[in-house]
């Protein structure tokens, strides 16, 4: 009787067994990662400090559109995010096209070294980050000794060049990573596309508009994406490098959840509000520029 | 032309590669020397690599954060490499429209920030640790628990899967494997290059991780790497030789993984983007 309907008792089986394989998964992401997303939301109707919360409806969206130090941590992590994003992604582009050229010498050592920021942990470079920049540091000497410029530039103090600082050391750590993905997707385009452009005259900036950018848009939009959940999200370099400063300067939306929660006075339900902001500014960008990459 | 754009190319490289690696050699080189030399800017190695090790042991455990880093960063590697590996088979071998269902909304959770979850998981350990202290605040599960499943790892093997030849499923049924046996006995082995790729990734963000240890370790004995580093860069007086000793030391582990498994690196990442 074993051969009696195989195929049909296998698909079952493999059915039931499929849900076996998958369980942690799903368990893991519904316990860590959903259900405090609802603790969250629910936490955003509640105000007062620490353990004593109470139903406030809401008041905490409300106080959002007045507070200061939030504001100001939104619109800085929008300067890091117009500038700074498509800076990268554009020098990361333009640095991987260089790189997958099949006659350049030295392309290991080239991809080594511009992905090595990539394994210095957070921390760690910011910490580096901070001494070069600092008002004696190194930079300021060689800018110096190359007289561009007369005095040295407060790139920590100042709450200019606080910003600029940060900008330029997310840029040193993060270029090479998502360099990796555009080389790895510019070996997957066939080079005999390259080959008939070339013969009809195609000069090498137009080959980079017309045909690079074009196959290549899968990938830009995946490390927009990334990058911009990444920047909205700045917290590690903002708090080793400047600790948010001068004044509010350069303090992220990140940083001030965490002050809300654990540095300040604890108010759990304002601080849940604040992320809450962040997850809606991550969903609209996210369909902005699924729609932008999409329209083309 | 063509002469021009040669040396812009080799020029541009040239140029991104010493920007790149400069603050790397600085690091190494004042991990070298002492405090007033590193701020006088000496680019020379000097003689007091020994001196500011000692120096660094004395003022703060070292070897204590070393191991509970490395503590945190294999179990999670391990746990995370096994869980999103199993996943990825599961939702690409035994595929379902339910369990694509299921995938589409775990891939959601690549969009929730970690800044939102980290008040209420705080909450959720921090009562936890009423009940079962072993599993509350300040101990190793709360650190690993809820960092080692991603959807991005999920989505990466799944992706990798697609290219795993099913027959060696097959011949591996006739030969009597169980389910679990095919994928422990074959699918592991088979795909190694998978597994080096997530499992560098893995270890590089666990054992560089900052603010949920910062949040969830407490006491002074728990403390790893990264918040150590933190510390010592925050101080007032710093001395720059000492705290670039220990910046060198925090990042040898996750260059030695990286140097010693880039090919599988580049081969792992280059077969997912597919």
């Amino acid at each position: 009787m074993k051969t009696a309907k195989p195929g049909i008792k296998l698909m079952n089986k493999g059915r039931l067994t499929g849900w076996w394989f998958i369980a942690i998964a799903v368990i893991m992401i519904a316990a860590f990662y959903f259900y405090p997303m609802i603790q969250a939301l629910l936490l955003s109707f509640k105000s007062g400090k620490g353990a004593n919360l109470h139903f406030t409806g809401l008041d905490n969206y409300k106080r959002l559109f007045s507070d200061k130090t939030f504001l100001t941590a939104v619109k800085n992590t929008f300067i890091y995010l117009i500038i700074q994003v498509p800076v990268m992604i554009v020098l990361a582009m333009f640095i991987s096209v260089l790189l997958n050229d099949s006659k350049l010498k030295f392309k290991g050592f080239f991809r080594t070294a511009i992905f090595l920021p990539c394994v210095t942990s957070l921390v760690a470079y910011s910490i580096v980050f901070k001494y070069l920049f600092g008002a004696d540091g190194l930079v300021n000497m060689l800018l110096t000794k190359l007289h561009l410029i007369s005095a040295p530039i407060q790139w920590i103090t100042d709450p200019f060049w606080a910003k600029v600082t940060i900008i330029i050391a997310i840029t040193w750590r993060w270029t090479g990573y998502n360099m990796i993905f555009y080389l790895s997707a510019l070996q997957n385009i066939d080079n005999s596309i390259y080959e008939a452009a070339r013969i009809d005259g195609a000069s090498s900036v137009r080959q980079f508009f017309s045909i690079t950018v074009p196959l290549l848009k899968p990938i830009i939009l995946f490390t927009s994406i990334t990058s911009t959940i990444g920047t909205l999200q700045l917290f590690d370099e903002i708090v080793n490098i400047t600790k948010g400063g001068p004044g509010n300067a350069t303090m992220s939306i990140s940083q001030y959840i965490y002050n809300l929660s654990f540095k300040y006075s604890p108010d759990f339900g304002y601080a849940a509000t604040v992320s809450y902001s962040i997850v809606i500014m991550i969903v609209i960008l996210s369909i902005v520029q699924f729609k932008a990459a999409g329209e083309k | 032309m063509d002469k021009m754009k040669r040396t812009f190319t080799y020029v541009f490289l040239s140029v991104v590669s010493l920007v790149s690696i400069f603050p790397f050699l600085w690091m190494l080189v004042s991990a070298t020397n002492k405090s007033v030399d590193v701020t006088k800017g000496k680019l020379t190695i000097g003689s007091h690599l020994v001196e500011n090790f000692k120096k660094l042991t004395d003022t703060i455990d070292l070897g204590t954060a070393f191991w509970n880093s490395a503590k945190i960063s294999i179990i999670t590697t391990v746990l995370a490499l096994l869980v999103a590996s199993l996943a990825g088979y599961g939702f690409e071998i035994f595929r379902t429209k339910a369990k694509d269902a299921v995938f589409n909304i775990l891939l959601m959770s690549m969009m929730i920030p970690f800044a939102a979850l980290m008040v209420p998981l705080f909450k959720m350990f921090a009562s936890i640790a009423n009940s079962f202290p072993a599993l509350g605040v300040n101990t190793l599960p709360a650190v690993i628990l809820p960092t080692f499943t991603t959807a991005f790892l999920i989505f990466f093997f799944r992706q990798s899967t697609k290219m795993f030849p099913r027959e060696l499923l097959e011949a591996g049924r006739i030969d009597g494997l169980r389910e679990l046996g095919l994928f422990f006995r074959i699918y592991m082995p088979t795909m190694k290059t998978t597994y080096a790729a997530a499992g560098i990734i893995t270890f590089m963000s666990s054992w560089n991780s900052y603010l949920w240890p910062l949040i969830v370790l407490q006491t002074p004995e728990k403390k790893t790497i990264p918040l150590l580093i933190s510390n010592l860069g925050s101080s007032y007086s710093p001395d720059y030789g000492v705290i670039m000793t220990a910046v060198v030391i925090s990042t040898i582990p996750t260059a030695l993984v990286f140097f010693l498994m880039q090919k599988h690196f580049v081969a792992g990442m280059t077969g997912s983007v597919k």
